[in-house]
């Protein structure tokens, strides 16, 4: 085990390392004439106005919160799908109600409506009359 | 020459204290917030020398993956904050510094009073089973009690979020 | 570790950093022909003649934009968090790289074969989102954090039936290894786990079950790494770029790389998990299509056929919108997984 958890310390010096040879030939071949529109933030050629960090929808919250919940949840699923088989029924059945107890919580969630996200309304012209008559 | 591990050790003992220092100390909470993701780092090795590669994983998975995803998602998220005023205030000075002290101190205590149960590295390198059938079989209880209590974690989330 | 490098040379520390040496250079190599077979198959799908002037056929096209991409000036927009700024690539090309340690690419060579091979793989590519983040956040342009909140929600949502796609394997091959999954599906093609794994013939009546989990492996992992129908991250119609907008030169082409390395890394977890990974379709009726080295090619070109796919479906497929995206993972496959875990659950206990 020892070895193998090395082996992916190696991978991951490898990978930095990659990145630092990328970035450093970059900056040696590379021209430098830094200019102010050129380092200004871009936002399709207008100047940008007011602050960067605006409000969000605050759902985007939410959803990292009932993530993490489940994340947690999985966490418990690895090992037990890893030894249900050999502890057999009583296994199986412990999990279901652990799971059952958390879909309580996502049912709950479903049905308080914090799952929905709010669906664009495009507001579509209505004519009286057909323009393109059909022959 | 000391053992390879020993070395590995302090590197990453350095890397969770060194950074974990930062995140107190730096104005930016951005700067919190991404050394935090180094200190968190740090542990999740720390724990792989102490053999619980479950527990390092875990703790990349839901502590990296998971918890400061929602801090900086939080960041993100707090409104009217400019680079003016997206900073940490690092006033009371001294009753933080007596609580710490106090802490430090009585951890100390129990460190040297407690006897500690020595054992023998384990060598068994399959530790997932190992936790799976803990589990399902010594520890049903807590496990049922620790679904209950993402239940309330989840449906209390819920309840303040949508309290605009 | 079973590497034939490490059987050729021992336990030690140059081993170890040769062992990445093939690695990389796969991902290196693959990175910039997978972004030319994009072109080329969009191309091709849409009538086109796709790049043909560099080389023959247009075969250095990629190359040569990487020659480009490393002259092009190091720039860092003035409004922007340089340390940050410069970090982000580095966190979202390691995370994505640190992913192929556990792709087995035969029964003698992968990175690590760790017991917790699977839990590792996602864990790791959960860092990538840090990654994203910072980016997001660091640029300090509303397109950059707009991208980035939303790749990011898009990306933990999708972690879950990612994962619970992922256990009914763990749940049939009993262990998280990720070559002693593929083992376990040893012996032809009706041994691979979408059609049920190992067993008797009874099995047989888990494949619907085991298609459903390979194919919401599949979509969540296609969402997992922002390809589109998933791409509102990059949206360019909407936010241009997203977290990518203020990179340029080689910190662009570090999340390009990032990206590449995903699509395969994913494709071959989906291949290692439910189509046999290295294992030979014939099994034992063509004893020599099992030899170590042609496995190799066994995982590499299932990994590349899934891949096409992704490709396929890119320029197939329109862009979802925020809510759609949300109800499909969190009111479609999130429930449909667990029905699947339950019922493949109780067949593999009875």
């Amino acid at each position: 085990m020892f070895s193998d958890y090395g082996q992916i310390f190696v991978f991951m010096l490898v990978a930095i390392a990659f990145v630092l040879v990328a970035f450093i030939s970059a900056i040696i071949l590379s021209p430098r004439k830094p200019n102010i529109s050129k380092d200004a933030t871009y936002e399709c050629g207008e100047d940008t106005v007011g602050d960067t960090w605006l409000r969000f929808n605050f759902r985007f919250y939410v959803v990292a919160l009932i993530f993490i919940i489940f994340d947690v949840e999985i966490i418990f699923l690895f090992p037990w799908a890893v030894v249900f088989k050999e502890l057999g029924m009583f296994a199986f059945l412990e999990m279901v109600v652990f799971l059952f107890i958390l879909i309580l919580g996502f049912v709950y969630a479903w049905a308080k409506g914090d799952l929905v996200w709010d669906k664009p309304s495009p507001i579509i012209p209505k004519l009286d009359r057909q323009i393109f008559k059909a022959d | 020459m000391p053992e390879l591990t020993t070395i590995l050790f302090y590197i990453f003992a350095f890397i969770t204290v060194g950074f974990a220092i930062i995140v107190v100390s730096t104005k930016n909470v951005m700067y919190s917030a991404v050394s935090l993701f180094m200190s968190l780092f740090g542990i999740a090795a720390l724990f792989l020398l102490l053999r619980a590669d479950f527990l390092a994983l875990t703790q990349v998975m839901v502590y990296i993956g998971g918890i400061l995803v929602l801090l900086i998602f939080g960041i993100m998220l707090t409104t009217k904050i400019t680079d003016a005023e997206i900073k940490t205030n690092n006033l009371s000075y001294i009753p933080a510094a007596f609580f710490t002290t106090g802490i430090f101190v009585i951890l100390i205590f129990v460190l040297y009073t407690t006897k500690w149960n020595q054992k023998t590295p384990i060598q068994n390198e399959e530790t997932i089973s190992q936790i799976g059938k803990a589990l399902l079989s010594s520890y049903v209880l807590p496990f049922e009690i620790a679904s209950i209590v993402l239940l309330v974690a989840l449906v209390g989330a819920i309840m303040f979020s949508r309290k605009k | 570790m079973d590497n034939f490098i490490t059987s050729l040379l021992g336990e030690n520390i140059l081993t170890f950093v040769l062992v990445t040496v093939p690695v990389i250079a796969f991902v290196a190599v693959f990175a910039l022909y997978a972004v030319l077979g994009e072109r080329k198959i969009s191309a091709w799908m849409q009538n086109r003649v796709g790049p043909n002037r560099v080389g023959k056929g247009g075969v250095l096209q990629t190359i040569i934009d990487g020659l480009k991409l490393i002259q092009k000036e190091f720039v860092s927009p003035i409004r922007a968090d340089k340390y940050i700024f410069n970090l982000a690539p580095i966190i979202v090309f390691t995370a994505a790289f640190m992913g192929f340690a556990v792709i087995p690419f035969s029964s003698i060579f992968i990175g690590a074969d760790l017991n917790l091979g699977l839990f590792y793989f996602f864990a790791i590519t959960s860092l990538g989102v840090i990654g994203l983040m910072i980016a997001g956040w660091s640029s300090n342009n509303k397109y950059s954090l707009y991208g980035a909140v939303r790749s990011v929600s898009q990306i933990v949502s999708y972690e879950i039936p990612t994962a619970l796609a992922a256990i009914p394997v763990v749940m049939l091959a009993g262990s998280l290894s990720m070559q002693t999954i593929i083992h376990e599906q040893a012996g032809g093609i009706l041994n691979w786990y979408i059609f049920g794994g190992p067993g008797a013939i009874s099995k047989l009546i888990l494949f619907p079950f085991m298609l459903t989990s390979a194919v919401i492996l599949f979509i969540s992992t296609l969402a997992e790494t922002n390809r589109t129908p998933f791409d509102i991250v990059e949206a360019d119609s909407e936010i241009v770029a997203g977290v990518h907008i203020e990179y340029s030169g080689m910190k662009f082409a570090m999340f390009f790389f990032a990206e590449y390395a995903q699509m395969f890394a994913v494709a071959a977890i989906v291949s290692t998990l439910f189509l046999g990974g290295w294992q030979s379709p014939f099994g034992d009726l063509i004893p020599f299509l099992n030899n170590p080295w042609i496995q190799f090619g066994w995982a590499i070109s299932k990994g590349l056929l899934l891949v096409f796919v992704q490709i396929w479906l890119r320029w197939t497929l329109p862009r979802l919108r925020v809510d759609q995206l949300m109800t499909v993972c969190w009111k479609f496959l999130i429930p449909i997984t667990l029905i699947d875990l339950f019922i493949i659950g109780l067949y593999a206990v009875l």
